[in-house]
């Protein structure tokens, strides 16, 4: 099987575009990641988008309409939160299988404000607030209350995640915020759902994120292979059976599971890694993956953060983006936003921000319900 | 007005003669219990082997958070909680008669569980529900 490239990467910057369709947010991203290795929409042979908000609008067809209608095979990807991934995923087996040379994997989302999760079932009675919360802040703070109890993590370690994530955003510009939240002022925010206060909380935001693939041979074809980022590792997981999870939505053994299959296909430990983006929707989250990932014990985790560990010049850095507590969370891009921030840097493109002398770098994400997509990547 | 108040959810029972109950389906095969009906097992995936179980109303609180935003016309804070009842099914509800405060949220707290009107909530059709919540146990 051939080995699959990444050649062309890039995203927006993550806003709020109210007078925009989402076809054509997304192709504002695919045309950048076009430019970025110098192809043209006549060259792609096949699509694969990812959009949630619109997962019956065949966005793919109407993002072609607004670059160059080919004729070419689009296929519209749905997965929650691991929707771009899942889309990137995809293109990336159309490679590996043999069926195409060059394929663009493009993330969309246009978001409203608010909470999200929670809403009302059919018939009967509204059930949020009366049979606990169904919001998004409230299952991620329950996930990580859990983590509290078997490991003792405290509310200001919690908040310390989005202190770092904030100040790593200050070094992104095509972060949603680029502002610096001390301790104090995260911890005095609004109380969303303990232990999430609002700026624990990922900024619902619209963009995109947009890669163009090329199996091996087509990239040195096309002289591309001096910035290629070569795709060791891409793994999609759902959620095993847990005890709790039909109740308690479970992003940690999706997240192991895949993890280790990940490793095991990249041939490589956590020990190896350089820098990851993962899954921070909120700040509680982003604490449960550093067990689940393996970079340490999961009784470590909050030690990671109190430590400077996982901040830019750290042992491992995490979510040097500014991750989606500061860039933001448009829920169909995010996979393919984090791809293009590890890709950045394993070209040493990535600036003030730059994880000096990155060779492997992780994604994640996860959608509730529960997927979770890893990719390990390498610079070429 | 005394009409009979409507299980909330499926899977509270509220017989003629008798007190209302949880119900969950245990399978044959694995033993595993479930909140509910369902036919084939998520653990091990056996078919028609599910028998319906009364739940107890005992348990201990597993995890929580305690909920300060929601949306319009929902009463704020109050605690949105995981607890695994004492035969292990896991199930979500609000935990009351409790102060919204960390310090007082114990983890493995005894709970009970207790049935009432669901906070006033009617349905379109105007009728009322009955709901289930949980209790420090004392």
């Amino acid at each position: 099987m051939t080995d699959a490239y990444i050649v062309g990467v890039d995203m927006i910057k993550f806003g709020r575009f109210p007078d925009r369709t989402v076809p054509q947010i997304g192709a504002q991203a695919a045309l950048m990641a076009l430019d970025d290795c110098g192809l043209t929409v006549q060259d792609i042979q096949a699509l694969y988008c990812g959009n949630l908000g619109q997962a019956s609008g065949m966005v793919g067809q109407r993002l072609l309409q607004e670059i160059g209608q080919t004729g070419i095979p689009v296929v519209n990807v749905a997965n929650a939160c691991a929707t771009g991934a899942t889309a990137f995923r995809e293109a990336w087996a159309s490679i590996k299988a043999g069926l195409h040379d060059v394929v663009l994997a493009v993330g969309v989302e246009q978001m409203g404000k608010g909470l999200l999760g929670g809403g009302a079932g059919a018939g009967g009675i509204a059930k949020e607030g009366l049979l606990g919360s169904g919001t998004m802040p409230a299952i991620f703070a329950e996930a990580g209350m859990e983590h509290a109890r078997n490991n003792g993590t405290t509310f200001e370690q919690f908040a310390k995640v989005s202190v770092k994530n904030h100040q790593h955003s200050t070094l992104n510009p095509k972060a949603m915020y680029q502002i610096e939240t001390p301790l104090e002022e995260v911890m005095n925010a609004e109380m969303i759902s303990y232990p999430n206060t609002k700026l624990m909380c990922s900024v619902n935001v619209d963009g995109s994120a947009a890669a163009v693939l090329c199996s091996e041979k087509k990239a040195r074809e096309l002289g591309l292979m001096k910035r290629a980022i070569k795709v060791r590792a891409s793994v999609l997981a759902s959620d095993p059976w847990q005890a709790r999870d039909l109740v308690m939505p479970d992003v940690n053994s999706c997240t192991r599971k895949a993890a280790k299959e990940a490793y095991e296909m990249a041939g490589i430990g956590p020990e190896d890694v350089d820098l990851i983006e993962l899954h921070d929707c909120f700040a509680t989250a982003e604490i449960l993956h550093y067990g689940n990932l393996g970079i340490c014990k999961d009784e470590d985790a909050g030690r990671m953060v109190d430590e400077g560990h996982v901040a830019l010049g750290g042992r491992i850095p995490v979510n040097v983006s500014g991750g989606l507590l500061s860039k933001g969370h448009p829920l169909g891009a995010t996979g393919i936003a984090n791809i293009y921030e590890v890709s950045t840097h394993l070209r040493g493109e990535a600036g003030g921000r730059q994880v000096k002398g990155a060779k492997l770098g992780m994604t994640h994400v996860i959608g509730l319900g529960s997927a979770c997509a890893i990719h390990i990547l390498e610079r070429a | 007005m005394s009409k009979k108040l409507l299980p909330a959810v499926p899977y509270l029972k509220v017989p003629e003669n008798g007190d209302p109950y949880l119900e969950g389906h245990k399978c044959g095969e694995c033993h595993t219990t479930f909140l509910g009906m369902r036919n084939t097992c998520s653990k091990c995936g056996s078919r028609d082997q599910m028998q319906a179980v009364t739940l107890p109303n005992a348990g201990k609180l597993y995890s929580y958070s305690i909920v300060y935003r929601s949306f319009p016309g929902i009463e704020v804070p109050y605690i949105s909680a995981i607890v695994d009842l004492d035969d292990g099914t896991c199930i979500k509800g609000n935990l009351i008669n409790v102060e919204p405060d960390p310090a007082s949220i114990p983890f493995d707290m005894p709970v009970e569980v207790i049935y009432d009107d669901a906070l006033g909530r009617k349905d379109k059709e105007g009728n009322g529900y009955l709901s289930y919540f949980f209790q420090p146990t004392n």
